[in-house]
């Protein structure tokens, strides 16, 4: 049970270094934005799921209340993230920021 | 088990203060709002690990679920009051001296 926990809460840990290492390193609005929007989601619902076993090492009423809980934060986030995602893309889209191009980045600035 | 969970929690707080020089010096303002989200979703993840850690999950979850809802609000509002602005300028500490580059 516990080497299932730490995959998941290991496996979680690696997307959320990889979103930081997006939104650090990538050169472009809207590639920064996908970064973060992918992995946050798919992060959350592995170290939230990995959380939620752990709540589950004795069975009883309180702890399948907290660990539904804990799922329910899961299906609000996988919800609410990529919605945030496309407001601030959509947000940057119509207010005129222009996508990175490879051979005219003297002209775009 | 409670180690593993501390060091998690530790390196999520790494995460979050890289993510902050994304907040603070993005060149528009969405880069910010974008850093400030994913700062959001990293907090609610490091609520529940700091319930998991004071073996009192049953109250701080419902903190986590709160600030879940709170930063999905923030982020919707301020995308919204930032779409008709036309020429979102590039404009903050990293972008001070570049600007002067391209003059």
């Amino acid at each position: 049970m516990n080497i299932v926990i730490i995959c998941l809460v290991v496996s979680g840990l690696f997307f959320f270094f990889a979103t930081t290492v997006g939104l650090l390193r990538f050169p472009d609005f809207y590639s920064r934005m996908h970064a973060a929007g992918k992995g946050d989601t798919l992060s959350s619902l592995l170290m939230l799921g990995g959380l939620a076993l752990y709540e589950f090492h004795e069975i009883n009423i309180a702890t399948i209340l907290v660990g539904a809980k804990i799922l329910l934060i899961v299906v609000f986030i996988f919800m609410a993230s990529p919605t945030a995602t496309h407001a601030i893309t959509d947000a940057g889209f119509e207010s005129g920021v222009k996508p990175w191009q490879k051979e005219k980045t003297e002209e775009q600035g | 088990m409670d180690s593993f969970f501390l060091s998690i929690g530790v390196t999520l707080c790494i995460m979050m203060l890289l993510a902050l020089y994304r907040a603070i010096s993005g060149p528009t303002a969405i880069d910010r709002i974008m850093g400030v989200n994913v700062i959001g979703t990293k907090t609610t993840i490091l609520l529940v690990l700091i319930g998991t850690l004071y073996h009192r999950v049953d109250m701080f979850v419902d903190i986590a679920l709160a600030y879940a809802l709170l930063n999905f609000i923030v982020t919707i509002g301020a995308s919204r009051y930032f779409q008709h602005h036309k020429n979102l300028k590039a404009r903050g500490y990293g972008y001070r001296f570049r600007a002067e580059e391209d003059k």
